[in-house]
């Protein structure tokens, strides 16, 4: 055997095998590493429930300008008035009581650029959550939000010369006013739906990222969001912005204590890639089990631009997620790539939004969700060709797999194309964890957990592979802790 | 023949079973197909298993291994101990390897995780990455497999014959004490075939055996088996030598049916 031959032998041992497991010691579960809290000590916690009350204070106490004041009391309105989604799990939606949800909550101590700066009890979460680590390792930027405001945040110095911006959001409202109110809910109206108007209202936290023409951040931006108080609703509000032929990675993670009773996390993100940009938006969401996860993400992809979502969705009592992408200019490219996990009582209810509103734009959805026990997940899209948008390519893939006789999987896709000069493709898969692939997994040895961690975690490897190694580990990690316990 | 007097825990012996008989699912009912085999192999011995389409040999040898979609009735014996309650896994961990007639694809597993896994399972020990590179190497060498393979995933797109190559490679890796390989011949090509072959002789030794289902002298030619039984209709019909193989050859089976129906009526 060759040299070369030798070295793929050796780079293919999987680097990434060794690495978890030395990394782990896999028998914590969720509450053991993710569903612990910290004792209440803040500066400020609203009252439960929402009215103009409320919004005023987080105004007031912001110190924002009256623009947004306005925009926050008219948004009240308008999630008062509006309904809630007809679509998605009824039941599950019914069960939100908003009266019961504390909507800001302000951690001691002001946001720090060092970490050891930040209030000693605050770090040793994020220390727990391997957040400091991660950035000394392989990020050029962090941010950690806590309840509603950001308690840390920094950024590479090189890339500040470069014009880089990327700072919490109420931050930048102070900072770069005039950028803010350019975009802000422009992407997103406050009327898009319930949740999004919610989060205009009582919006705290989140990022801002303007990335200036031609500069290319070839290393990922990061933001940790943190709940600890039990009932808490968390509304950050991020924006992230790609100049002409610029480039940027940011990636969020978010996790939560598990209590007994609910938390709200409902954000928006607004996404603009503007001519010849990229922007990839990598989510590793790991709520525990008591968090309504209720997310509104869209981004304008302009001439040439590439935006491209990849969504991993774990944990939360119910998620709706849909992010979409409106290919605003001649051949831009979308992507959107989901997987979803759904154990007992779960329910994952995602997908995607593609709107091909001019010529040659292309597209690509592959959505992978995993049922297991008695959870449930559903795979709802749309792809909406607008007319006039003549040469558009676009393709739909969505494999459900089901672990035991209880696990459901639904898809609900929707093509809507006004143009004939037009290539859609769509494949839709629902299979079980074969009896097959477990006996031939079980006569090589390997028990049937095991086995069954095997294919599981094969099935999401086309989605991981997606990801910076060492989220691409937390994942595995991820799926091997919810895949522990009966199949029910 | 004599071998069948060995009692099956015999210290010579590596595999034997006994009055087996394996029902599959059909409807609410059950079918009857393996219908009463008895089979002893010494260590050191190669038997072949030569039968028609559709007399059962797939599902012996899936039931030997444990497959759990088939009820099985009767004893099996591996190294002298009683393996017909334990799950598959564990038959695998004491020596027992299957070579699939169809092995199965497990899209997103890469060969090299794959291998790792059931290594460390029969050994009983995680393998230090540098020693089992090396032994990837080797064996990948030895089956003359392109290494791109190791990063590939497990069976997903290969050929039928890369498919048998790679069974034979984890039969090399894993160094079972009893294998059945369930026409690993089919579907190779010349130069194929005869690295399988080879493979095969090279995971053989004084200590193991092995059962190598087939519908073709050629695989014979290479790994010239001690013992060859006809299988029809769910028994084993005669047991002799290679001059079984060549009678088949030019005479088909049809010949055999009597016995095939004696042996039916020894049971009934
Ligand atoms: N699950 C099942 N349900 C019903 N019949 C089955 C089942 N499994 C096997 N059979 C039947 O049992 C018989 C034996 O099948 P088997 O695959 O063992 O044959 P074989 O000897 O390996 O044939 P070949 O030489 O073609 O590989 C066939 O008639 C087959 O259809
Ligand atoms: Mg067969």
């Amino acid at each position: 055997m060759s040299r070369d031959e030798e070295l793929a032998v050796a780079a293919a041992v999987d680097a990434r095998a060794a690495r978890s497991a030395e990394l782990t010691s896999l028998n914590d579960d969720y509450t053991a590493k993710y569903g612990f809290h910290d004792p209440e000590d803040y500066f400020l916690k609203a009252p439960k429930g929402l009215d103009h009350e409320v919004v005023e204070m987080i105004s007031r106490k912001k110190n924002e300008p009256d623009w947004m004041r306005a925009i926050r009391h008219a948004a009240l309105e308008t999630f008062l008035a509006k309904p809630m989604p007809r679509w998605g799990n009824q039941e599950a939606l019914a069960g939100i009581d908003f009266e019961n949800i504390h909507y800001y909550i302000k951690p001691k101590g002001e946001q720090a650029s060092d970490w050891n700066d930040v209030p000693d009890q605050i770090k040793r979460t994020f220390d727990r959550l391997g957040v400091p680590e991660a950035e000394r390792k392989f990020l050029a930027g962090v941010t950690a939000q806590y309840e509603s405001e950001v308690v840390y945040h920094s950024i590479r110095e090189d890339l500040t010369k470069l014009g880089v911006i990327f700072m919490d959001m109420d931050s930048a409202l102070r900072e770069h006013p005039e950028i803010v109110r350019k975009w802000f809910g422009k992407i997103i109206p406050t009327n898009d739906n319930k949740f999004s108007a919610l989060n205009t209202a009582v919006w705290s936290g989140g990022s801002f990222i303007y990335v200036p023409k031609g500069v290319k951040v070839d290393i990922p931006l990061q933001a940790y969001f943190r709940i600890n108080a039990e009932n808490m609703g968390q509304f950050e509000r991020t924006l992230i912005i790609a100049d002409e032929d610029s480039s940027v990675h940011y990636i969020e993670g978010c996790t939560a204590p598990t209590y007994s009773s609910d938390s709200l996390h409902s954000a928006v993100v607004e996404l603009v890639a503007l001519d010849r940009a990229r922007i990839r938006y990598t989510t590793i969401q790991n709520w525990s089990t008591n968090v309504y996860n209720l997310v509104t993400k869209r981004a304008h992809a302009h001439t040439d631009a590439v935006v491209e979502w990849v969504d991993g969705n774990l944990g939360s009592k119910l998620t709706m997620k849909y992010p979409a992408i409106v290919l605003l200019g001649e051949r831009a490219h979308g992507e959107v790539l989901s997987i979803a996990f759904a154990g007992n009582g779960q329910h994952q209810d995602a997908g995607a939004k593609m709107t091909h509103a001019a010529p040659n734009t292309t597209s690509r959805i592959v959505s992978k969700s995993i049922s297991k026990g008695e959870g449930r997940s559903s795979y709802r899209g749309l792809v909406k060709v607008n007319r006039g948008a003549k040469g558009c390519k676009t393709s739909v893939e969505c494999d459900a797999l089901l672990i035991g006789e209880h696990a459901v999987s639904d898809t609900y896709p929707t093509m809507d194309v006004a143009e004939s000069d037009v290539r859609v493709e769509h494949e839709a898969r629902v299979s079980k964890v074969g009896e097959e692939q477990l006996f031939y997994l079980q006569s090589r040895g390997l028990d049937p957990d095991k086995a069954r961690l095997m294919i599981v975690n094969g099935f999401i490897e086309p989605f991981v592979k997606e990801l910076p190694m060492e989220y691409a580990v937390e994942l595995n990690r991820l799926i091997e802790l919810e895949m522990e316990g009966s199949v029910g | 023949m004599s071998d069948q007097m060995l009692s099956p825990d015999h210290p010579s012996v590596v595999f034997a079973c006994r009055n087996l008989r394996v029902f599959v699912k059909d409807g609410d009912n059950e079918k009857l197909i393996v219908r009463g085999v008895d089979l002893t192999v010494r260590r050191g011995e190669k038997h072949a298993l030569m039968g028609p389409n559709g007399s059962g040999k797939s599902t012996l040898a899936a039931a030997l291994m444990g497959h759990p979609s088939y009820r099985v009735e009767g004893d099996i014996w591996l190294e002298g101990e009683r393996v017909d309650t334990l799950e598959p896994h564990e038959r695998a961990r004491r020596g027992l390897f299957l070579s699939f007639q169809y092995p199965v694809a497990v899209p997103g597993v890469t060969v090299a995780n794959f291998l790792r896994a059931s290594l460390a399972a029969r050994r009983g020990a995680e393998i230090p990455v540098r020693a089992f590179r090396q032994e990837l190497n080797e064996a990948f060498a030895t089956m003359s497999i392109d290494p791109s393979f190791i990063t590939r995933y497990l069976n997903d797109g290969f050929s039928g014959g890369e498919k048998k190559k790679l069974e034979i490679l984890q039969m090399l890796l894993l160094k079972p004490s009893f294998s059945l390989l369930d026409e690993t011949d089919s579907g190779l090509d010349i130069d194929a075939l005869k690295i399988v072959s080879e493979g095969i002789n090279l995971a053989s030794g004084p200590q193991n055996g092995l059962l190598l289902v087939t519908h073709y002298q050629r695989i014979l030619n290479h790994v010239q088996p001690d013992v060859v039984h006809v299988f029809m209709n769910g028994h084993l019909v005669r047991t002799g030598g290679m001059e079984l193989v060549s009678a088949l050859e030019e005479r088909g089976y049809d010949w055999l049916a009597d016995e095939a129906a004696v042996a039916e009526g020894s049971r009934a």
